[in-house]
């Protein structure tokens, strides 16, 4: 016979799911539901004007990395999609790298501030980080174009005659990903650090470490979880950036997620599409995994 | 002259690349927002101070409909996902933990860790196949998106403030023979106002400047401000962009700050 406490828990969890029910079949209809279908999307054949016939086919996955050649039907690999990927992966790591150098003096200085003005530098941080992205976007557009500040500034000083052509480059696109991100490297960061033990500091100092040796050997490991966190939640959002290629690198400069609008537009390869977007979920899913495993080990428990 | 005094925290130019980064972050939108009121046709040249491009944007009528469209999806996106992210909260806190909590943890969270671009195709294939099936075109099918990709937002703050809740108010109203609902209503809801609101608060501004999925879901005719500008932008970057984005701006802060001054309260 079930203990009273046995039926009050079960009582108690019926309840947790029954609050919990309305939110989950919102999320399941308009969020995790739908990324089931994308997965059998992605092993159909595509139609002529777009959407899918429902026959089955690997080609949404081969055509990831595999062109047919149309005479002959032999494969080979498609060299305009890896240079997309390339591209993706090239600029997402040096986002990061660029994000870290810069965030984590950022960071740094925001953690050692005293208690009062620390809020407000963290306030700063935060406002561009839920400002919209496009606007950033169209800021950063405005500050690299052709006809905008730096340009503009640089020939009404006479050190140039011709614009710099920014816009529409890789370095554009690079450019505007580590302005809108770099919220995302700093605030992890500065959590990392603001549990850092400033005594251990001195203690370095007391023992004759130089302030590089310091830095090396003392603060950069204990806050590497913070790094960590810093770096996957800059990576991740950049490799699947939309609206920053779109705006900045034009539409030759594509990253993987203009590439998957492709081919539900001008492509009409939706089967490619939904096995490209599966890839980009897997590849974002194994970071996330790292993440969390860093963030626990970053745990007093852990 | 008295030597700069020894100080352990300090790394030497740490200090100078974080002001550099703060003038970096924040030039480009304050130059946005002053270039909106400005008298000339360029983003670059200033002309004198004029509303002119507030008025331009005004008077067209694509903008103020994407203004209202984004208005009404923002609200009542934000008022869904402030309810079921609510109940949500009540169910998964203050609670012996149960089996498949975690998994509620995972799909509550999940718009925070797919990529946009994916939940996009995703959603331009499932709700394509519906408004074949069923004809309906209208604003349902944003709503419903967005209040999806909201619920985080909304939940995390409930959360927080559930968990940092005294349980003995609600015990001692339970001692006085409040029924649940009467404790829920009398007790629980008011102390936990602030995080819904402010839950209520970032759910609006997240719907509000949402572009990729509202990009891949809209029907013809449905665009909002960001999507608007989306297309703008493709032909060319005229002021009234800035206008706009100056106002969405201004409300997002206002926002913001009306957020955190709410969740202060409780450090």
């Amino acid at each position: 016979m079930p203990s009273n406490e046995n039926r009050q828990r079960a009582a108690s969890a019926r309840t947790g799911w029954a609050l919990s029910a309305p939110a989950l079949l919102l999320l399941g209809f308009a969020a995790s539901g739908p990324l089931l279908i994308v997965l059998v999307y992605s092993f159909l054949t595509p139609g002529d004007y777009g959407n899918v016939v429902w026959k089955f086919s690997l080609d949404g996955w081969r055509g990831i990395l595999f062109t047919r050649d149309i005479f002959d039907g032999t494969l080979h690999l498609a060299d305009a999609n890896l240079t997309i990927f390339w591209r993706s992966v090239k600029l997402s790591l040096l986002t990061t790298a660029i994000t870290f150098a810069v965030g984590f003096p950022t960071a740094w200085f925001i953690a050692t501030r005293p208690a009062k003005s620390r809020a407000l530098w963290l306030f700063l941080i935060t406002i561009p980080f839920w400002t919209n992205l496009l606007i950033r976007t169209v800021a950063i557009n405005e500050v690299i174009r052709n006809e905008g500040i730096i340009n503009t500034l640089l020939i009404w000083t006479g050190l140039i005659t011709e614009p710099l052509r920014i816009i529409y480059t890789d370095t554009a696109v690079l450019i505007g990903m580590a302005y809108v991100y770099l919220p995302l490297m700093v605030l992890p960061l500065f959590a990392a650090i603001d549990r850092f033990d400033m005594k251990l500091l001195e203690a370095g100092y007391d023992l004759y470490a130089s302030r590089w040796q310091v830095l090396r050997r003392v603060i950069l490991p204990i806050v590497k979880p913070g790094i960590v966190a810093g770096s996957i939640l800059v990576f991740v959002p950049s490799l699947g950036a939309y609206v920053t290629p779109r705006v900045l690198g034009g539409g030759k400069n594509m990253m993987i997620g203009n590439f998957i609008e492709l081919q539900f537009g001008a492509g009409r390869n939706w089967p490619l599409g939904a096995a490209l977007s599966m890839t980009l979920l897997i590849i974002v899913t194994v970071a996330l995994l790292f993440y969390v495993r860093a963030a626990n080990r970053g745990s007093p428990h852990g | 002259m008295a030597e700069r005094a020894f100080s352990a925290t300090r790394l030497p130019g740490f200090a100078m690349i974080a002001v550099a980064v703060f003038l970096v972050l924040y030039l480009p939108i304050f130059t946005l927002v002053i270039f909106s009121f400005n008298d000339a046709n360029s983003v670059a040249i200033w002309g004198g101070f004029s509303l002119r491009w507030y008025q331009i944007a005004w008077a067209n009528d694509a903008v103020k409909e994407a203004a209202v469209r984004s208005l009404i999806i923002a609200t009542s996106a934000a008022l869904i996902a402030t309810t079921v992210a609510t109940m949500a909260a009540l169910g998964t806190t203050r609670r012996a933990a149960f089996k498949g909590q975690t998994l509620i943890y995972v799909i509550i969270n999940q718009p925070l860790m797919v990529p946009e671009i994916v939940t996009a195709v995703a959603l331009l294939i499932f709700f394509g196949f519906i408004k074949v099936t069923t004809g309906y075109q209208g604003l349902g099918y944003l709503i419903a998106a967005h209040s999806a990709f909201c619920v985080p937002f909304a939940y995390l703050p409930i959360r927080a403030r559930l968990e940092g809740m005294d349980l003995s108010l609600e015990t001692a109203a339970a001692d006085l023979y409040a029924t649940p609902w009467q404790t829920f209503r009398k007790v629980t809801l008011p102390i936990l106002l602030p995080g819904i609101i402010a839950g209520a608060m970032l759910a609006f501004v997240i719907s509000l400047d949402d572009v990729v999925i509202t990009e891949f879901v809209k029907s013809g005719g449905q665009d909002t401000l960001p999507t608007y500008m989306l297309g703008q932008i493709r032909r060319a970057v005229t002021p009234d962009v800035n206008a706009i984005s100056t106002a969405l701006l201004v409300l997002t802060v206002l926002l913001l700050t009306a957020f955190f001054l709410l969740t202060r309260r409780r450090d």
